[in-house]
């Protein structure tokens, strides 16, 4: 390729220089070595500027390396497969219950943890199956724990809507709406406390925008000055209701009246990245930022949704077509000449079938004990006795 | 002014039809008084008839909640929207404690609130505005307020795959508010008459909705405006060995364990609350005076679940009389499980097994 582009230009390059260049192994750098380098300075402008209240955004050029680049691109694309996949399986009733599929989205967990370490606190609501995977998650467990398994994050008891992953800091999935945003505040408090500078991230929907609780949260948020992160994941649809029918105001970045907020385009990693990289700095000086993405889903809210009956089809393709973040990060890479379409490809290809080795291997584990149904309600010791159907001759007392 | 007319002559009318009801204690006989009537409807299309009835007689009722407008996620809110305007029926933001509490705002200046919680599981915040506001303001007001006009309507129960927050049964929660009525319909025919008479009723109300039934039930129902009394239980079958109570869904899974209990001898006389408070004690006692031993069985854990009021209460009332302790057959003692629901649950063996031992206690 490289040589193309020397013999295409219509520049006098001397002769010395063609031959130089011919001398010089014909091989482009290969893929993995941009996979490795990370010292390479590429800057990449975001899509959009961003826009602040209260506070001055932080610039619209971003400095990222190949190595960053090529890693957003696998981690977007498994994401990817790993949300499809889990739709088929949700078909094939394999998975049941409900199950809140989070592709078009997968920017925001991915841009999230470039920012930031194991040990700052996530905390998100019931599309949460990305933000495990970002966390460190495995894809086994992500589909046991989907399927109901054994071998599931949370034991096969939380399912879909219950992920937790204890040694990176995340603290879950809930399905109460909006319950997570005063636990996130929680959350910073105590880090405020242990004083090693690390800070939550608190994840809500437009949906949730609505609810009493979050300003509860984010008034003693404010007046401890405490390091939290209120992260609004405003893909526009709270289940079924635009925006603009939900809210007097959907620009929720500014919701937080006096406390300052940014508005990021979410389906650019980059932005998201320099948006959180951002925030930490702001929250554990000032005390708590609102960001507010701008993303998309294209699943409907959750598998019982088609998702088309209150927003056309063309509105999720032109979507798809102009702002997916996988492929901006793959043209991206296409452009920065980090890797061929083809090796791409190859990539997703592998994922598909760690995907779908993953989903075997998670078929395999068994479903939890009849025991386990009584176990965890109190700390163990502390007793549920279970009674047989007449309650008089069969109990068993559980440890 | 018409309008007004033919509308106060139509309440007129309901209130004959009321006291007619109030006479009969059963089934039987309004089943053989209108055969022909009504059509094969499931309980989220019955309920839905009881709304658009709801809003046509009174022009002040209005249904809100999350998603009622396009029919609502279960179906219940269809075509209301479009008949009545959206003035009348509204979509909410997602606030549970914002909508009770506008419901009861609206309810204090003589409107009927028609409140909509998605699902009972997210009753919880608006728990304070129930129990603090609605229940007390009649009584702390000294009558000069109240919100009478406040129906709160929400499925509950478990659907098979519903897992810790689309499965909850919390009335036992709302039975411990003196000012509140708790009720639970068990079919669509009784979904229809008993909504009417929530929504009618001067006292707030809440409403709820086995969710399992919502397209599983299916019966017959008159197409008129009719109300079923509240706090007035209904023997659903007649026995003389042991009574059962219950409420809701869980009436479906007695009622074949009365049949298969019957096939071994044993004739159980099976009560449906309908109402959980006020509930009708002289019924169930009546019925407990007759076998000598009771059975009562729901879906809510155990421990503190209205089962436990029953039996302390037909304790009370009927110690000498009863042949056994009285057996509670109900969910366990841990949160509603994702794949352990069908452990979790009180099934027709476990109420089998329950009543043989009563029995032969």
């Amino acid at each position: 390729m490289a040589m193309n582009r020397i013999v295409s230009s219509s520049s006098s390059i001397s002769n010395l220089h063609l031959l130089r260049s011919l001398s010089q192994p014909l091989l482009r750098r290969p893929f993995s070595s941009h996979a490795d380098d990370d010292k390479t300075i590429l800057t990449v402008e975001t899509s959009v500027p961003f826009t602040g209240h209260r506070c001055e955004p932080p610039s619209r050029s971003i400095e990222t390396t190949p190595k960053e680049l090529l890693s957003f691109f696998k981690d977007m694309a498994l994401m990817r497969r790993m949300e499809i996949a889990a739709d088929s399986l949700y078909k094939a009733k394999l998975i049941r219950g409900f199950c809140h599929l989070y592709d078009g989205q997968e920017a925001v967990s991915v841009g999230m943890e470039a920012a930031i370490t194991k040990k700052d606190c996530i905390i998100t609501a019931y599309r949460d199956h990305c933000i495990y995977l970002g966390r460190g998650g495995t894809l086994v467990e992500a589909f046991a724990e989907l399927m109901g398994r054994k071998g599931g994050c949370s034991k096969g008891k939380g399912g879909s809507m219950h992920f937790y992953k204890k040694d990176s800091g995340f603290y879950g999935g809930h399905g109460i709406v909006g319950a997570q945003i005063p636990l996130g505040v929680g959350l910073a408090f105590a880090q405020k406390y242990s004083k090693d500078n690390t800070v939550t991230f608190a994840l809500y929907g437009d949906g949730a925008a609505n609810q009493g609780q979050l300003f509860e949260a984010l008034n003693i948020a404010a007046l401890w000055d405490l390091p939290a992160i209120l992260v609004c994941e405003n893909n526009h649809y709270g289940m079924g209701t635009a925006e603009w029918r939900a809210a007097k105001s959907p620009a929720y970045y500014k919701r937080g009246d006096y406390v300052p907020g940014l508005k990021v385009d979410g389906m650019d990693a980059l932005a998201v990245k320099q948006a959180c990289k951002f925030a930490k700095e702001h929250a554990l000086k000032n005390g708590p930022i609102i960001l507010e993405m701008d993303t998309y889903r294209y699943h409907g809210h959750s598998m019982s949704d088609p998702g088309s009956t209150y927003r056309t089809r063309d509105e999720i393709t032109g979507v798809r077509q102009e702002r997916d973040p996988l492929e901006r990060i793959r043209k991206l890479v296409l452009s920065h000449d980090l890797a061929t379409a083809a090796e791409l490809k190859d990539i997703e290809k592998i994922f598909r079938k760690q995907v779908d080795d993953a989903i075997a291997e998670a078929k395999e584990s068994p479903m939890p004990d009849p025991p386990e149904l009584f176990t965890n309600v109190y700390v163990k010791g502390f007793g549920v006795e279970a009674y047989g159907p007449d309650r008089k001759e069969v109990r068993s007392i559980l440890p | 002014m018409a309008m007004a007319m033919t509308m106060a002559v139509k309440r007129l009318g309901t209130r004959f039809l009321i006291s007619k009801r109030e006479l009969s204690n059963s089934t039987f006989n309004e089943q053989k008084k209108n055969p022909q009537e009504g059509k094969l409807v499931n309980l989220f299309s019955a309920i839905n008839q009881a709304l658009h009835i709801a809003l046509e007689t009174d022009p002040r009722a209005y249904v809100f909640g999350e998603d009622v407008s396009f029919g609502g996620v279960f179906r219940c809110t269809t075509g209301l929207a479009d008949r009545f305007g959206k003035q009348r029926v509204f979509n909410t933001p997602l606030c549970e404690q914002g909508i009770v509490g506008f419901g009861v705002g609206l309810a204090a200046m003589g409107n009927r609130a028609i409140a909509e919680i998605q699902f009972a599981d997210y009753i919880y915040p608006a728990f304070d505005q129930i129990v603090n506001e609605a229940a007390k303001f009649r009584y702390r007001s000294g009558n000069q307020f109240n919100c009478g006009g406040l129906t709160i309507r929400s499925p509950y129960g478990a659907v098979g795959h519903g897992g810790h927050y689309h499965s909850q049964s919390p009335e036992a929660f709302f039975c411990h508010v003196p000012g509140l009525k708790v009720v639970i319909p068990r079919s669509p025919k009784q979904a229809k008459g008993l909504l009417l008479a929530c929504i009618r009723d001067p006292n707030p109300v809440v409403f709820f909705e086995p969710k399992w039934l919502y397209r599983l039930a299916v019966e017959e129902v008159p197409e008129h405006d009719y109300m079923l009394p509240l706090s007035q239980a209904e023997v659903i079958r007649h026995g003389s060995d042991i009574t059962l109570v219950g409420w809701g869904a869980q009436l479906s899974v007695m009622e074949d364990a009365c049949a298969d209990a019957a096939k071994d001898g044993i004739s159980c006389e099976l009560i449906d609350l309908r109402t959980l408070i006020p509930w009708d004690k002289e019924t169930v006692e009546s019925s407990v005076r007759k076998t000598g031993r009771l059975l009562v069985s729901h879906e809510a854990p155990v421990t503190g679940g209205f089962g436990a009021e029953i039996s302390a209460s037909i304790t009370e009332r009927c110690f000498l009389r009863l042949e056994a302790p009285v057996s509670r057959i109900c969910g366990l003692d841990t949160p509603f499980p994702l794949v352990f629901e069908p452990f979790y649950l009180p099934t027709k063996n476990m109420i089998l097994d329950a009543i043989k031992a009563t029995v032969n206690y």
